[in-house]
């Protein structure tokens, strides 16, 4: 697999312009964890539409007259991340079905926290307003106190559980 | 100016932005190297930093970006979207956020990179995730009280800390490249094959650091526009050496009971003010709101007069040298302000005759006005006429 990167001050660069370019022309940032939630809104009101409409999570976006929840802006946008990040992998010789993990650590069992990580973060992104990209990164270009709250929280706690998840990793 | 939403893209055209904007992300992300778990895990051990310049940098340049291009009138800072904070659900939601992402080895834009480039790890991660949502939706009712609590409104960090802007945007960047410099200095500890040089001979090198400084202090020292201008109009000095453009009382009567339909009512008092008492076809527009693309159309008008009346004839000479400043033009100031119209016009209050032979032609046009202008605001009052109501704010978030 070639892991022959850009420049990671230089990926900074071009993506503060892509976020730069996206406040100018949209008066909004970049984000993706509201998408994850738009797609679990749209799942739930196809199950049961009954369900969705009465709970006070969902109803807000479902109901007669509302639009697909998947006719939302981030989802949208996640959807040309898909396939951004597709081109990329792609130039770039990167496309493989695989499973990364640490070295001490069997593939069944990185998926398993790889889920649980998932879950943890599609929970905090909803307390949080939005996630690394929504809240911290798009906040912190906008000079949002509740970007760098964000930004810290996340890095923070991240630091402070290194150690035990270790082995995950290193 | 930007932004261009909701015109002139339409929020159907920008969902197509949306895409096309996702596709830069998601290509830079993907070349960046964030598509790999491994790679962003490093960040907490130690053996990987370019989560920290990636993120850093690109926080830091569009920050950058939006203050230069707010400066320069590009851009109407107003207008975009800021994030509110909810504090303590924000702190909360980070911290399982961050337990998240060393468990999980992603976050979620860079699970989706990954994914598209068949990482399976990745995938589970975004399953995962609409796990999560899907049960935080489902008990909601019970965290609702939580979820809402300590809002405290789209509050900048700068105010938080009760520092400039300026001050703000520098010390950031003062500590992004200590951060960078500390970081390549353990990495080359821990991992020294594969670190980038420290070497700072190179000219680039040397080239990107004073570029870093000078923007820093660019920004440092970056006026806030908008209060720099709105002073420097109110200075007596200036007031004394340019002249305005001044219409009469009697004109602006009769221009009203006329309805001509080459001039518009500019009215810069408080809104409350505007409410109590409003000209027949004003718009309220404070000062504050003329950097913005809202009245734009309005003021660019060439044709049409703009009559500027506030509580005195101080403030609409201000307001009239500010909307020169920004470039319109055919402005005119209501001479002795919304008072004297209101004593000469409104109110029964008896003539002063000036000894001329014109007074009675002008003690009965007045009346006449008086009449015309009351009717005409009892009429707009009836008709419910609403004052045009206010662009829509720009929502965002995740």
């Amino acid at each position: 697999m070639n892991t022959k990167y850009m420049n990671p001050y230089l990926a900074g660069f071009f993506l503060g312009l892509v976020l730069l370019a996206t406040i100018f022309i949209t008066g909004r940032g970049l984000g993706a964890s509201g998408a994850i939630k738009s797609i679990v809104v749209a799942a739930v009101d196809a199950v049961s539409p009954a369900h969705a409409e009465q709970s006070t999570f969902y109803g807000p976006y479902v109901g007669a007259g509302k639009e697909s929840p998947l006719k939302a802006w981030l989802v949208f946008e996640v959807a040309g991340v898909l396939i951004g990040a597709f081109i990329s992998g792609l130039t770039a010789d990167r496309l493989r079905i695989v499973t990364e993990s640490g070295p001490r650590v069997n593939p069944r069992l990185r998926w398993v926290f790889a889920l649980l990580g998932g879950a943890l973060f599609g929970i905090g992104a909803q307390y949080a307003r939005g996630c690394t990209s929504g809240a911290a990164l798009s906040g912190m270009a906008v000079l949002s106190t509740a970007g760098f709250v964000a930004m810290m929280a996340i890095f923070g706690a991240g630091y402070a559980v290194a150690y035990f998840a270790r082995k995950l990793w290193i | 100016m930007g932004p261009f939403v909701p015109e002139p893209i339409s929020d159907q055209l920008n969902l197509v932005v949306a895409l096309l904007l996702g596709v830069g992300f998601g290509f830079v992300l993907e070349q960046a190297g964030f598509s790999s778990s491994r790679r962003l895990a490093g960040l907490f051990y130690g053996y990987d930093f370019t989560v920290l310049r990636v993120f850093f940098t690109a926080a830091l340049t569009a920050m950058s970006g939006v203050l230069l291009l707010g400066y320069f009138g590009w851009l109407d800072t107003d207008a975009i979207f800021v994030n509110p904070t909810w504090l303590v659900p924000t702190i909360v939601g980070g911290l399982i956020m961050g337990l998240g992402f060393v468990l999980g080895g992603y976050c979620p834009g860079t699970s989706v990179c990954a994914a598209a480039i068949g990482k399976v790890d990745a995938m589970f991660f975004v399953g995962g995730g609409l796990l999560g949502i899907f049960a935080f939706g489902e008990f909601y009712p019970l965290t609702k009280h939580f979820y809402d609590s300590t809002l405290l409104g789209p509050i900048k960090v700068f105010d938080s800390l009760g520092i400039s802007q300026g001050l703000f945007a520098f010390l950031l960047i003062a500590v992004a490249v200590a951060a960078f410099t500390i970081t390549s200095i353990i990495e080359k500890r821990v991992n020294p094959a594969a670190a980038p040089s420290l070497a700072f001979t190179r000219w680039k090198h040397v080239a990107a650091g004073a570029g870093v400084i000078v923007l820093g202090g660019i920004l440092l020292v970056l006026p806030d526009r908008k209060a720099h201008l709105i002073e420097r109009v109110s200075f007596p000095e200036y007031q004394a050496t340019h002249a305005a453009v001044i219409m009469d009382v009697d004109e602006l009567a009769f221009r009203i009971i006329d309805r001509e339909p080459r001039m518009q009512i500019v009215d810069i008092r408080a809104p409350e003010a505007f409410a109590t008492l409003a000209l027949p076809g004003s718009r309220n527009v404070v000062v504050r709101e003329f950097f913005g693309r809202e009245f734009t159309p309005l003021f660019s008008q060439r044709h049409v007069k703009k009559v500027i009346v506030g509580d005195d004839e101080g403030k609409e000479r201000a307001a009239y040298w500010l909307l020169q400043d920004l470039g319109y033009e055919n402005l005119a100031v209501l001479r002795g302000g919304i008072g004297s119209f209101s004593t000469t016009i409104l109110q029964p209050s008896s003539f002063i005759p000036t000894g001329t032979r014109w007074d009675p032609a002008v003690k009965q046009f007045r009346e006449t006005a008086r009449a015309g202008i009351l009717g005409m605001i009892e009429q707009s009052k009836k008709s419910g006429e609403k004052v045009v109501k206010k662009e829509k704010k720009i929502q965002g978030g995740c």
